[in-house]
């Protein structure tokens, strides 16, 4: 069996499933936001379960259009607090919050071997850890909120072989987008990808959460990597509870299995409006911009802003362009400030943010105006997701993104003198 | 009992940010949504919707984002049912929670237009080019799926089965 099919039977009470099997798996972490929290509360209150079914699987992160942006999102939010604490969930407030998917691995409550269902898409994150972890909509998090358990039907994995040893700039980030280009936004449909080769082995874990991050994008269920050294260390002092390690199978069957020479992927580029229109930054020609945004729950972790800072020391960001740092969690802010990063970005003419998803799905604090141009290392680039219609999003790894913002077009690091 | 109504035809990849755009998450009641339903792409789709219509797109519709305020504000907006090539997972699952049928064909895709009148029988997957007279199959669902949609709804599905263990 694959590393999915593994994790979904040891969830349903079978020895053994295979791809379009419906099962009902138990759910050892169910999540949403205050975005999706909203209906799934009125769902769970039609439901009539008077509990949930386990408080200390249950998670709301207030992170979308939070801090409140307006009176709307601040009573949406509410509805999601009062319920939070209602039933004694697991809840961050602003002071200690992050994004929903950089603060449950940081905060040890992702792990090896669960399954996690989340009202948001890019629940897939937590596939860095060899967690089963999938998006779904508020009604299906209802029911999982009421009974602990949620239809499924088993997926087909696909198997990414990434060879070689790639280049200075080139990061998770650059990996997954070149397979997007590849393989298409729908290239994985109903299917859970699985990460393998010298290039995956040599990722660090922020590197792989932007990769699983980004499963979504390629239509996926899920993206998942095998448990490894990097994994256990770290998950040690972090991890909140006991967890199982699951692996493929040598003899797992695969629906297609696609090989890759990582040392010739450079960094990519994604034009709009679609995550699969990428080019390598050789390719990009002169594209102007107004505005960097460095962030995310794709690359919005502790080694992005390291990367970004590493451009950035010492340079001054295009009096032209607004280049707009957020850490993805307090717990990030906090580090990066300790390291000197946050006085580098600020030195060099960023502006940065409390932890918000906030721009990266055109909520508040970076919204873009008609024509205007924005490189970002969020996830997609679709019509009108930053902002104004008709204005653009590039998608980028966070060194090409700090490169940008010094020369006011799109460039990779290397063209900064 | 059949479903009858125009036509309104997409291409591939219609994400969730181009049927209900993220600046407007700050609602989620379907009739406030359906106001903007399409409107980053089709700026005139609300006022030219009439009750019954039918969304016809090409691949992947859907695509993006888990919220359930998409197919939410598609229904409201008076859409009867969305014909497609291929569904994307998350919209798919949202859609057959909330009530909002969804036929796969291509064939049927392939050979209907804008503005076309259409009738689908759900019943049995039937679609009617009233436009052209051709007649098209959509694939069949799942026995489970079927389940959840005659219950209407994974709600009132659960409910039922609740219900009974109690
Ligand atoms: S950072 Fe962007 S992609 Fe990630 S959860 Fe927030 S809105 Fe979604």
């Amino acid at each position: 069996m694959t590393l999915a099919e593994k994790i979904l039977a040891a969830h349903c009470g079978k020895d053994k499933v295979s791809a379009g099997d419906f099962i009902s798996a138990k759910c050892d972490l169910v999540l949403s936001n205050d975005i999706t929290a909203p209906i799934a509360i009125r769902e769970f209150e039609r439901l009539g379960f008077p509990h949930v079914f386990d408080p200390n699987k249950i998670v709301m992160v207030p992170d979308h259009f939070c801090p409140n942006k307006d009176i709307q999102s601040a009573t949406q939010a509410a509805m999601m607090r009062e319920f939070a604490g209602k039933h004694g969930l697991i809840y961050f407030e602003v002071g200690e919050m992050g994004i929903e998917h950089v603060i449950l691995p940081e905060k040890g409550l992702a792990l090896p071997g669960q399954v996690i269902v989340g009202a948001d898409s890019h629940t897939c994150t937590y596939g860095a850890l060899g967690t089963f972890a999938t998006g779904m909509g508020s009604t299906d998090i209802a029911v999982a909120m009421a009974t602990g358990e949620i239809w499924m039907k088993v997926p087909p994995t696909i198997k990414f072989v990434y060879h070689g040893k790639p280049g200075k700039w080139t990061g998770g980030k650059d990996l997954i987008l070149y397979t997007i280009g590849d393989i298409g936004v729908d290239g994985a449909l109903y299917s859970a990808m699985e990460f393998h080769g010298e290039a995956i082995n040599n990722l660090g874990m922020d590197g792989r959460f932007t990769m699983s991050n980004m499963a979504i994008e390629a239509g996926g269920k899920a993206g998942l990597f095998q448990v490894d050294g990097a994994t256990l260390r770290y998950l040690k002092g972090r991890a909140r509870g006991k967890y199982t390690v699951y692996a493929s199978d040598v003899d797992a069957e695969y629906a297609r299995v696609i090989e890759y020479d990582a040392a010739k992927i450079e960094p990519q580029v994604a034009f709009p409006h679609l995550p699969s229109n990428t080019r390598p930054i050789s390719l990009v020609g002169n594209v102007a911009i107004d505005q960097s945004v460095i962030g995310s729950c794709t690359n919005g972790r502790l080694d992005d802003l390291r990367l970004a800072a590493r451009v950035l020391k010492g340079r001054k960001v295009d009096p032209h362009v607004r280049c707009i740092i957020l850490p993805g969690s307090q717990q990030i802010y906090l580090e990066a400030l300790k390291e000197g990063l946050i006085e580098i970005f600020i030195r060099a003419g960023a502006a940065v943010s409390t932890p918000t998803c906030g721009p990266c799905l055109g909520g508040h604090m970076g919204i873009l105006a008609a024509g205007e141009r924005c490189v970002s290392t969020t996830n997609r680039n679709f019509v009108g997701r930053m902002g104004h219609p008709r204005s653009e999003v590039y998608l980028a790894n966070p060194a090409v993104a700090a490169a940008s913002a010094i020369l006011g077009r799109i460039a990779g690091p290397e063209e900064v003198k | 009992m059949p479903h009858k109504g125009k036509i309104h035809k997409y291409g591939d990849n219609i994400d969730t940010d181009a049927i209900i755009a993220a600046r407007y998450l700050n609602m989620h009641e379907p009739r406030e949504l359906a106001a903007h339903c399409m409107e980053d792409i089709d700026a005139d789709f609300v006022q030219r919707v009439k009750p019954g219509d039918i969304i016809v797109a090409e691949s992947n519709f859907g695509c993006g984002s888990s919220r359930e305020h998409a197919p939410s504000a598609i229904k409201a907006s008076g859409i009867s049912c969305v014909i497609g090539k291929s569904f994307a997972r998350i919209f798919f699952r949202n859609a057959i929670n909330t009530g909002l049928p969804l036929l796969e064909s291509a064939e049927a895709v392939e050979n209907i237009k804008q503005g076309d009148t259409v009738e689908v029988d759900l019943a049995t997957g039937t679609i009617t080019n009233l436009s052209s007279g051709k007649t098209f199959k959509a694939k069949p669902y799942p026995d489970f799926m079927m389940e959840i949609i005659n219950a209407g709804g994974l709600i009132e599905h659960i409910r039922k089965k609740s219900v009974g263990a109690r």
